[in-house]
């Protein structure tokens, strides 16, 4: 067992871990962060990214002891200091971007960073930076349409199919 | 997953001795590692991490003009900074997904050698060389089959090299699922002739279409690829997709990354 220290969502947080534990199982098991889903265990669903040291990983495929050290934020740091949701929280729910909602917390991930990285993306921008993330409810439209609207762009014409 | 210690050195010197461990296995971006883990396929007694290794982070310009990639290199970061050369940049962004290159390393595609991966391709039909903690290796040496290389046990590819051809293009055929290449080729033209490095097709892994090298060689236009044709006899063949399908692919995709190269 090592013990690892990180910060969390700003704060600081630390266990022991085995060599073994993923991120996810430090998040969900330790810290109790149970927002991370973990949806394949495959890497492929995108349930589960989170943001290391402010870059976009899956946190069932990079071990917990990797992140020693580093600032993490999860979908339990994403809302306002108020509690109210965030830009794109709010669009998710403006725009009818979830059905069942397991996919969610890795979509607005995915989404914060890659508005940070490109705050007015094209639409195919959008679908293509959710590659990594699996929706089986919603066909995506609409998430596509919460993420652009997020980014403060007109979406009335998208996703109208 | 198996249980195993963890290593994180900070120099190659270090992670060289924490490799000489019995069963110890590096470990770079942990994309393919991780899920083999997973899986059981694979039981380390420890994992060295080169993450850890600024001496093998980043993208820069050799002397001779070719872009060097330290080996812990993830696939985001040269997506962004080896714009020097399009076609490798513009293949790093297009590997896996955001998440997936904000992990994995170039080190790490390259020891693993899957017969689907992108990297692969792009230091084959780049002549890149392979450098490691104890030699160079020129890629024409190195890739020796499905996921073999010249590695020995225990070196570690510090960094890769790739001269910048005149012109090149990575055309990947996607396999939607995994984003790995159906089949991808990858085409650069260089003064001395013309390279075409095909992945996902061959049974042995990465492979140069010579015929095509030589035909595009003297005259590179997408009509030049006419009349050539590889056998699907000892390409893959699975639910994807049939070997004479690949066989198919890898004509129709060495066009496109001609027509395509810039």
């Amino acid at each position: 067992m090592a013990q690892v220290s990180m910060t969390v969502n700003g704060k600081a947080a630390s266990g022991e871990v085995e060599g073994r534990t993923l991120l996810s199982s430090f998040l969900r098991d330790q810290l109790m962060l149970t927002g991370t889903h973990v949806g394949c265990d495959t890497s492929q669903c995108g349930a589960c990214v989170v943001h290391v040291d402010g870059e976009a990983v899956k946190s069932c495929t990079m071990l917990a002891i990797e992140a020693d050290g580093a600032e993490v934020a999860t979908i339990e740091g994403q809302a306002n200091a108020d509690g109210s949701l965030n830009v794109i929280q709010q669009a998710f729910q403006d725009h009818h971007g979830l059905q069942c909602g397991f996919c969610t917390p890795g979509m607005v991930m995915s989404a914060a960073a890659l508005l940070k990285e490109n705050p007015k993306p094209s639409e195919q921008e959008v679908r293509e930076y959710l590659e990594g993330n699996i929706c089986r409810c919603t066909g995506y439209h609409n998430i596509v349409k919460a993420i652009m609207a997020a980014s403060g762009q007109d979406v009335t014409a998208i996703a109208a199919e | 997953m198996y249980n195993f210690d963890f290593e994180k050195p900070g120099s190659v010197a270090d992670a060289v001795a924490a490799l000489g461990a019995e069963d110890a296995q590096a470990l770079g971006g942990g994309q393919t590692l991780i899920p083999t883990l997973k899986q059981r396929l694979a039981q380390p007694s420890k994992l060295v991490s080169l993450k850890g290794i600024a001496e093998m982070q980043g993208v820069c310009t050799g002397d001779d003009g070719a872009i060097c990639i330290g080996g812990a290199t993830n696939h985001a970061t040269v997506a962004a900074e080896a714009g020097a050369y399009p076609a490798l940049a513009a293949t790093a962004a297009h590997i896996g997904d955001p998440a997936v290159r904000n992990r994995g390393t170039i080190g790490g595609s390259l020891a693993n050698n899957d017969p689907s991966a992108c990297y692969p391709a792009a230091a084959l039909g780049s002549g890149a060389t392979i450098v490691t903690n104890t030699r160079e290796i020129a890629a024409d040496d190195y890739f020796q089959g499905m996921f073999t290389t010249a590695l020995d046990e225990g070196e570690i590819i510090t960094e890769v090299r790739f001269p910048v051809p005149e012109k090149a293009n990575y055309q990947k055929f996607v396999q939607p699922a995994s984003r790995f290449a159906l089949v991808g080729v990858f085409v650069a033209k260089y003064a001395d002739g013309v390279r075409v490095a095909i992945t996902g097709a061959s049974n042995d892994g990465v492979f140069r279409w010579a015929e095509a090298e030589a035909t595009l060689s003297s005259n590179f236009s997408p009509d030049a690829i006419d009349g050539l044709s590889l056998s699907g006899d000892d390409m893959i063949s699975d639910l994807h997709g049939t070997g004479d399908y690949r066989a198919h692919l890898c004509g129709v995709m060495t066009k496109r990354a001609v027509a395509a190269a810039a």
